[in-house]
């Protein structure tokens, strides 16, 4: 077992460029998870708090949706970020995964957790929930592709009436589960992948990850069960709106 | 065999200056046209071969673990010394001298020990350049504490784990040689014999540990740093890979053997718990400044410590040695707790222990201050044993620790044969016969970057070396003699295991040549030595075959090794008719028990040659003189 | 106690290797795990069976060269313990128990229980160092020290590269072993001219030798014999960054040369 001699170690670094050997790396691509899953989760908590708008009324949740049509440069920029972010953010994690895989090709026979969680170790699922339902999402809500009876501009209806039926309100509550695992795992993960650690604030990191996946995922789910209780329910006469929804 | 010590002239402290200067250099053109071989990673070792690839030799270094990180140096506690005074309280060059020649008994060589303590203050200022944490004041600078009865505090550490901190430092520099091309890193690699070419040491053959392959390897020069012998005791605080055969092989290869019954036993082990018992861990010895070593007055008392009353305790140590107490050397200490357990009042199982009882000190300072001082220890005491010692005594007993003798060096450290060079615990050192603490780690990094990789280029200067190549009839000679030992090894096919000779060769040894030794046992020990060895060879069983790991063969190799060191650490023992250090001979004692050394007779190194297959080795000796540390007999009453 | 042992056994790399189960008859408390290994196999040498091979050295949780995977984890279920520390005392009569080697396409087992560990020498080779050449260092006291970075640099340098982080996570991801000797270099005064450089290339040969990612489960702290810190892996992650986003680290560039 002879060790041999590593090549030079700065060889390559003159040839890549610096971007390219970053992106290449174990810690780029885990930045670029933790950075894309930042715009993501910013996104959330702000969709979120935007929702919450559906408690003020028919007139209140449409007329949101209209100031942000009439800002297109801010709407079309949002999306384009997201976009970006989410196909970076699945990009780094199909990435790592296969390189994580790759890192150990035969398992354990037994194997016991001792410091993992959950939410840790189902990243893989849960991501994968999401990302499925960020597509019915749009679909759903959104295009109204798969919608029963979608109004274009009529946000309050498309969401009440799209929670009502058949399994939709169900994945809705799956996903905002699959959610708070991913976001609680994430958010505080994030601020270790970039460094954040400190003896004296490291615990601020946890709470802080799980009050506001608590926050986003309450609110969330508010809403399928709102309308499964009855809570929000259609006006009896509606004025159909003109406007798309965000 | 001439013993030609080759110590510069000149007053002591300018010495090794004047040797410096005086010694040829190698162009540094030529330096990359040679090779040389280093056995061994630990301190000695890696320092050494790491500061030779700097210089711009092509190194091959070797190791039988799996990374030269984990030579058993990485298990020394305590700390390092050195004369820096950077705590002004008086040491000096010439004190660190002063105490490490009285230490060893006076029989060590002046020369080398000074140098030995001048080189002590580069090592602090390498190895904390290499980023090694030793432990600092609040104001930034380098703290220090005084260890093993020194009276001025220099040494130095980082936490319980100097030696691995101080391991890490010469590893980081070897592996940075490594990567740069220059050390060619062979671990899992065992060498098996030294090759000898017209009287120079020109090589080595190894097995791969991995393939069994037999490999030579050629080199301008050889460098043995693989470290002490103690597991001839079968139960020491060595690693358990830790062997003799590649001393033992150069021995057998005409490198002298010097002081090969200077043994040291630590006096704070945790003691045997049964049959199984692999390896004895060793506490530190700053436990002793706080604890009090005590046994029962009665024999065969057999109550729980707490219910035996104060007046029904000895502490034994303090009764005998009322101006040092607990904190005596360590020869003396262990000597004592053989004796009290000799004479049947030993405690707990087997009865082969004393206790080493902190209640006192917690009463005096309170449990928080001895957690802070010792938690460490006793959480470590605790995981071995399930005891706690905050609340029942810890039990101790000594063991075997560390080896004084070796392969015999000169000034320039090397070795009867010429090319060959011997550092670190390896050589017979410049302990004398007892080792002061955290002196060991100074020593192995003493030679390795400041010694060797002058006095080895002074050799390859001034020495006209033909080229060798691996077909030299040297060298296929030397790996059919490996080749065939193996295929002996393997094909005994007998009913007992290597360790069932091993334990056994081990139990002769302490019983006979342990901490006491007398004639009748020593005597006895080589009339059981050569029986046990004929057994091995006729009996041994070691299965499957050389082209794997095969665990079972690597061993049965060193006990083979060690049945034939054994007895000359026994014949050793019984030729020196005097008690000094950690040799004690019951016929060479003052009434009162102690030591007695004899300087007339014995004021030298005893450095044995081999002979030949069945001929008594021939004892030659080097006459120590002491011009600046003139002996006087110990005293710790 | 009497116990039995589900153990990995192979021959060497080429083979592919199988559980034997063994009994482990007439064990004492007071062995270590690796003792109890070594009753096992002088009764397996007595049958004419290949005993088992397992990596072990110093017997005193140091040197960092035992471990196995006892029953699902790394040096067995005593935190803080290496498995030559592990005492039988730990388990019950009775007890099966699963043994397997560290698993890690990087650690590839050389027999049985032996892996190969290199990978970490590599490591350490691209740049887990302080270029400080014998001879050229001032003295100690020269460049003071503050107290509390030497001993966060010990906190970090305590790591024994026994490989137990690899082998407890996951994703078999070798990041606390290169962020502890990453985080003990750059918290050193001495350690700051190559700080940049270091990180980069020990991260570029840790990635070059398979190792997985982190993905912040860290099972690596908890089967850490030496308790090292995940804190220091948010370090490596931050010093990398820096050294990517300054271009610390890089080889100098002559401003406005002909290149």
């Amino acid at each position: 077992m002879s060790a041999t001699a590593l090549p030079a170690p700065t060889g390559k670094e003159q040839t890549t460029h610096p971007a390219a050997s970053f992106l290449a790396s174990s810690i780029g691509r885990k930045v670029v998870m933790a950075l894309t899953g930042l715009v993501l989760f910013g996104y959330v908590v702000v969709h979120m708090l935007g929702n919450l708008q559906i408690y003020l009324g028919p007139a209140a949740l449409n007329a949101y949706a209209v100031k942000l049509r009439e800002m297109p440069a801010l709407l079309w920029g949002v999306r384009g970020l997201l976009l970006v972010s989410v196909v970076l953010h699945v990009w780094a994690a199909a990435s790592l995964t296969r390189t994580n895989m790759d890192a150990r090709a035969v398992g354990y026979r037994r194997r016991r957790n001792r410091e993992s969680s959950y939410a840790s170790r189902t990243m893989r699922w849960s991501g994968v929930i999401l990302l499925l339902f960020i597509v019915y999402h749009l679909l759903h809500l959104t295009f109204g592709t798969v919608h029963p009876s979608f109004v274009d501009g009529d946000v309050y209806h498309n969401v009440v009436s799209g929670l009502q039926v058949g399994v939709a309100p169900l994945f809705y509550v799956v996903a905002m589960l699959a959610l708070g695992l991913h976001m609680f795992h994430g958010v505080w993960s994030l601020m270790q992948t970039v460094g954040l650690s400190h003896p004296r604030y490291d615990r601020l990191r946890y709470a802080f990850a799980a009050f506001i996946t608590a926050v986003v995922v309450i609110g969330n789910l508010s809403f399928p069960l709102a309308v499964m209780t009855g809570l929000l329910k259609e006006p009896a006469s509606r004025k159909v709106a003109i406007h798309t929804a965000p | 065999m001439e013993l030609r010590a080759n110590v510069p002239d000149g007053p002591i402290e300018k010495k090794w200056d004047k040797h410096r200067f005086e010694m040829k250099l190698v162009n540094p053109a030529n330096k990359r046209k040679h090779t040389i071989i280093v056995v061994g990673s630990g301190l000695a070792g890696a320092s050494s071969a790491a500061s030779l690839a700097e210089l711009g030799y092509n190194v091959k270094c070797f190791c039988y673990q799996d990374s030269p990180r984990r030579a058993h140096s990485i298990a020394a506690q305590g700390g390092i010394n050195a004369a820096k005074n950077y705590q002004n309280d008086g040491d000096s060059v010439f004190r660190l001298f002063y105490d490490t020649v009285k230490g060893g008994d006076y029989r060590s060589r002046e020369a080398n020990v000074y140098r030995l303590a001048q080189l002590s203050v580069n090592i602090i200022d390498q190895c904390v350049a290499q980023g090694v944490p030793f432990a600092r004041e609040y104001g930034g600078m380098l703290a220090n504490r005084s260890f093993g009865g020194a009276q001025v505090s220099r040494t130095f550490y980082a936490r319980g784990q100097t030696g691995q901190q101080l391991l890490l430092g010469a590893y980081q520099a070897l592996e940075r040689q490594v990567g740069l091309g220059k050390v060619d890193m062979h671990s899992r690699h065992e060498m098996l014999d030294l090759v000898v070419v017209d009287g120079r040491a020109r090589g080595i053959v190894t097995r791969d540990m991995v393939t069994g392959e037999v490999e030579p390897h050629v080199g301008d020069a050889v460098v043995l740093a693989t470290g002490g012998y103690g597991n001839v005791f079968y139960l020491a605080t060595y690693a358990k890979g830790a062997n003799a055969t590649a001393i033992w092989r150069a021995y057998k290869r005409g490198a002298a053997f010097a002081n090969p019954c200077f043994t040291q036993i630590h006096p704070t082990c945790i003691p045997v718990t049964g049959e199984h018992q692999s390896k004895l861990t060793l506490m530190s010895e700053s436990l002793r400044n706080d604890g009090r070593i005590w046994v029962p007055r009665k024999k065969g008392d057999t109550r729980p410590p707490p219910q035996i009353p104060d007046e029904e305790r000895d502490y034994y140590l303090e009764r005998q040695y009322p101006s040092f107490g607990n904190l005596v050397p360590r020869d003396v200490a262990s000597r004592a707790a053989k004796r009290v357990c000799d004479e049947g009042r030993g405690v707990g199982p087997g009865g082969y222990g004393v206790y080493l009882d902190f209640a006192d000190a917690i009463r005096r300072l309170g449990e928080s201050v001895i957690g802070e001082k010792y938690g460490n220890l006793f959480e470590m005491y605790e995981r071995i044993t399930a005891e706690n010692p905050y609340r029942v005594p810890m039990r101790i007993y000594p063991a075997t620790h560390y080896t004084m003798g070796g392969l015999w060096v000169d000034y320039n450290l090397m070795s009867t044969i010429p090319g060959l060079h011997v550092i670190g615990e390896a050589n017979f050192s410049d302990h004398g016969a007892n080792r002061l603490g955290a002196s060991a780690l100074m020593q192995g990094l003493a030679d390795g970057y400041f010694v060797v990789p002058y006095t080895l280029g002074h050799y390859l200067a001034s020495t006209k070396l033909e080229p060798v190549g691996p077909d030299h009839a040297a060298f296929e000679e030397a790996e059919a003699a490996v080749a065939a030992r193996v295929e002996k090894l393997l094909g005994v096919h007998g009913t007992r295991s290597v360790d069932s000779f091993h334990r056994e060769l081990g139990k002769i040894m302490w019983e006979h040549c342990g901490m006491a030794r007398n004639e009748g046992g020593l005597k006895s020990a080589l009339g059981k030595i050569p029986d046990l060895r004929e057994e091995f060879w006729r009996d041994v069983k070691v299965l499957g075959e050389n082209e794997e790991l095969n665990q079972s063969l690597e061993k049965a190799g060193r006990v083979a090794d060690f049945l034939e060191l054994g007895e000359l650490v026994c014949l050793d023992a019984l030729e020196r008719r005097e008690s000094c250090g950690g040799h004690f001979r019951e016929e060479f004692q003052t009434p009162d028990g102690e030591a007695r050394r004899d300087d007339e007779r014995f004021s030298h190194v005893a450095a044995w040659e081999y002979a030949g297959e069945g001929r008594p080795p021939v004892r030659h000796v080097e006459p120590l003189g002491f011009e600046y540390v003139h002996p006087t007999q110990r005293s710790y009453k | 106690m009497n116990l039995r042992l589900h153990v990995w056994r192979q021959r060497n790399a080429a083979d592919s290797g199988r559980f034997v189960t063994y009994p482990a008859a007439d064990i004492s408390p007071d062995m270590s795990f690796l003792e109890m290994l070594d009753v096992v196999n002088e009764g397996l040498i007595a049958r004419g069976e290949d005993p088992i091979a397992f990596d072990h050295d110093c017997r005193e949780g140091i040197c960092g060269t035992c471990g196995m995977m006892i029953d699902g984890q790394a040096h067995g279920p005593r935190r803080a313990t290496t498995a030559c520390q592990l005492h039988m005392r730990t388990f019950h009569d009775g007890d099966e128990i699963t043994i397997e080697p560290w698993r890690a396409d990087s650690f590839p087992v050389v027999k049985d229980l032996v892996v190969d560990r290199t990978a970490f020498d590599r490591i350490v080779a691209a740049g887990g160092f302080i270029t400080a050449p014998t001879g050229s260092a001032p003295d100690g006291n020269a460049i003071p020290v503050p107290k509390t970075s030497a001993d966060l640099a010990m906190d970090a340098a305590a790591c024994i590269g026994c490989g137990a982080c690899v082998a407890a996570c996951p994703n078999a991801s070798a990041m606390l072993f290169t962020a502890a000797k990453v985080s003990h270099l750059g918290l050193l005064p001495q350690g700051q001219p190559e700080r940049y450089a270091r990180v980069r290339r020990m991260v570029s040969q840790m990635d070059a030798e398979g190792f997985g990612t982190c993905t912040n489960h860290f099972e690596c702290e908890a089967a850490c014999p030496k308790s090292i810190s995940v804190r220091f892996i948010a370090r490596l992650n931050r010093d990398y960054l820096r050294a990517v986003l300054t271009g610390g680290g890089e080889p100098a560039r002559v401003e406005g040369g002909a290149g």
